[in-house]
């Protein structure tokens, strides 16, 4: 059968406390950055923060941070983190100053939650992220404002109407920087949405500080106008008991790249972290996933789904995930299905685990490309089910896993049509 | 009563080697409630006869004609002829990524009736075809043919032609890869399938072990794209007892 032929499957998992043949100091499994690549050298350990002596060069933890732009060297495309980036579509965000007009902020939330426009030397900002690349390194040094929205201590917020929608309509082509701090403040309970639509050429910095015994639900949908570029560093820190769903949904845009970075500031945290992608011809979205398990007893779970269709499609998922030596007890689980549906669609797909322990739950990941392909096609007619029912049903089911995680029924049911609308796109 | 007809049927492939004709000029009509049988040994083109009678886009009609009822089914798309009344069990079915075994079978029960069959009565259709077929009840969540053994498909196949109820079922080696006990379980469904008598099926089999449990009215030896040989189930013994080799050619007995 050819779709086993073209299905390539990784994985590992482990669910003993002492992985076998691994003892206390673990073992790399990485290629991240090695030696050779220009953020594998000493040039990069020198800027890090938080990499100390003896972190290898290829690991994750050896990657350069730094809020200055100027610390990172202009780039090239060779690097492992923009080797499947095209370059040129990024439209100067790695190389102009990035003075256009930021998209426009539009809210619709509950009374209790709060937004505001605070200057960039506001205390919260960088509370939660650090840029770890160029790009988001050029948004940090440009922005003038930031938005903020919080989430007060100890608010329920999760019926559906107590939603807040934050709306960043694109302001023009002229490349921009943008900032968003979404802050959850102890104990609450919370669904925030930032929804990306209109035209925009930007590099934007998401913070997300979930404060101890909160639980968060961000959704970050981009459905850009077609031309639209967009590159999204979002880092999260997760507070002692906190819990944080992430979900991020790429609809629309020339070249859209997202860096969701989950991090923990106290045991017992929780991520869960969710893509949902559907690549048409000639759309290139990247997800670069990075989860930093540096603290004892917390847990994570990465589900990235995506489909392509067309000429040229590409989608790009990596997720990178490290458990440092004092991050005992950890519990992880990496994710990536992609469902090609015609000829000239390409998915990459690169999961990496390392591990400096022994001592976790449990560690594991999988990676699978499969195809729609003719024998599928032919199975469902010869089930008299018309073609297009048949296409639908299979990206419909595939999709839907994802979209059944977000629980704003409005929410899913507006992502259900954007399926329906790229396959109707799709088969013209 | 309906009619199958297939008249002078030449069927070939393109190959990187050019084009390959594997059926020479085959005529069979099938009546309902008959069972036909085509043995033969492999590669003599009766899968090719089955998947061209289904529509696969692979095998090319060179000439011939295959009526359904007089219609003709070779200008149908595939799943106009599967709501025609015509059903394949596949021989290798596929796995389908995302769509659940249940939604799979309302979507293509709603899609052959033309409407949406009842959901109560439905539900318990599905559930007592599955017991009786002993697929465990927890196959109708998963993703079909995901992860299915190889007669785990094939009871899945059955369970289609139980609930979906075609005119004509054709069966392409459902009984290969399965032991004794799949294969009776496999056979009551197919028995139970034709139980008012009005299905016509035509079996696809290298072996006779299955025509022990489904007794066929008319046995075809399929030998190099065409009808060598034909007759009722006594032909089906002979080739038991004597297998294949008389039909074959000299250079291939040596």
């Amino acid at each position: 059968m050819t779709n086993a032929e073209l299905t390539k499957e990784t994985s590992a998992a482990s669910n003993v406390r002492r992985i076998s043949g691994m003892d206390e100091e673990g073992e790399q499994l990485s290629e991240i950055n090695p030696v050779a690549s220009p953020l594998g050298g000493a040039a990069a350990k020198s800027h890090s923060h938080g990499a100390g002596a003896g972190i290898p060069d290829s690991s994750r933890a050896g990657r350069l941070t730094s809020y200055q732009v100027a610390d990172f060297p202009a780039i090239t495309g060779r690097e492992e983190d923009w080797r499947f980036t095209p370059l040129k579509r990024l439209r100067g965000l790695d190389k102009v100053a990035l003075d256009g007009a930021a998209p426009t902020v539009a809210v619709h939330k509950p009374d209790a939650v709060t937004i505001e426009t605070v200057g960039r030397d506001d205390a919260r900002i960088g509370s939660a992220g650090i840029p770890d690349d160029r790009v988001s390194a050029a948004a940090w040094g440009a922005v003038n404002e930031a938005t903020v929205i919080t989430v007060p201590a100890e608010f329920d917020g999760r019926s559906e109407e107590h939603v807040t929608t934050v709306t960043l309509t694109g302001a023009g082509n002229a490349p921009a920087a943008s900032h968003i701090f979404v802050h959850a403040k102890a104990n609450s309970d919370a669904v925030v949405v930032l929804d990306h639509r209109g035209s925009a050429v930007v590099s934007e910095n998401v913070e997300i500080l979930v404060e101890d015994g909160a639980r968060l639900t961000v959704v970050s949908i981009q459905d850009w106008a077609d031309g639209t570029t967009h590159a999204s560093s979002q880092q999260m820190k997760i507070g002692r008991d906190a819990k944080l769903k992430h979900v991020v949904v790429n609809l629309g845009g020339d070249l859209v790249r997202i860096n969701p970075s989950a991090r923990f500031a106290g045991p017992g945290g929780d991520i869960e972290m969710y893509g949902l992608y559907f690549a048409d011809a000639g759309q290139h979205f990247e997800q670069r996933i990075f989860v930093d398990h540096s603290v004892p007893n917390c847990k994570s779970r990465v589900t990235y789904k995506g489909a392509l269709q067309g000429k040229d499609a590409h989608s790009v998922w990596v997720g990178d995930v490290l458990i440092r030596k004092e991050a005992e007890g950890t519990d992880t689980y990496e994710m990536n299905r992609n469902l090609i549906l015609t000829q000239g669609a390409r998915a990459d797909s690169v999961p990496n685990l390392e591990i400096e322990t022994g001592l976790i739950e449990g560690a594991g990941h999988a990676s699978a490309t499969g195809r729609f392909d003719d024998e599928q096609l032919f199975y469902l007619q010869a089930r008299g089910i018309p073609e297009d029912v048949a296409r639908r049903l299979v990206v419909r089911g595939f999709l839907n896993e994802i979209i059944q995680q977000i629980k704003v029924p409005a929410l899913e049911e507006r992502l259900r049509d954007a399926v329906e609308r790229e396959l109707k796109a799709g088969a013209l | 009563m309906s009619t199958l007809e297939i008249k002078d049927l030449h069927v070939s492939i393109d190959t990187e080697q050019g084009k390959k004709p594997i059926l020479k000029g085959v005529s069979l009509t099938i009546n309902s409630g008959e069972t036909h049988a085509i043995m033969g040994p492999n590669g003599s083109g009766k899968s090719t006869l089955a998947s061209t009678i289904a529509g696969h886009p692979r095998y090319v009609v060179d000439s011939g004609s295959i009526t359904l009822d007089g219609e003709d089914v070779l200008a149908m798309s595939v799943d106009k002829r599967a709501r025609a009344g015509l059903f394949l069990a596949m021989q290798y079915p596929v796995e389908i990524p995302g769509v659940t075994v249940t939604n799979f079978l309302r979507t293509a029960k709603t899609a052959i009736d033309g409407e949406a069959p009842k959901l109560r009565t439905w539900t318990k259709d599905v559930k007592d075809a599955m017991a009786q077929l002993r697929i465990e009840p927890e196959f109708a969540a998963r993703n079909v043919n995901e992860g299915f053994s190889g007669g785990e498909k094939k009871r899945h196949e059955i369970l289609q032609l139980e609930l979906f109820k075609p005119k004509f079922a054709i069966l392409d080696e459902t009984d290969s890869g399965l032991d004794v006990d799949a294969l009776k379980v496999v056979s009551e469904g197919v028995i139970r399938a034709n139980e008012d008598g009005t299905m016509g099926t035509l079996l696809i089999t290298h072996y006779t072990r299955i025509l022990r449990y489904i007794k066929p009215d008319f046995v075809h030896v399929f030998v190099d794209g065409n009808i060598a040989e034909q007759g009722g189930p006594e032909l089906a013994d002979r080739l038991e007892a004597e297998g294949y080799d008389r039909f074959l050619p000299a250079t291939a007995q040596a």
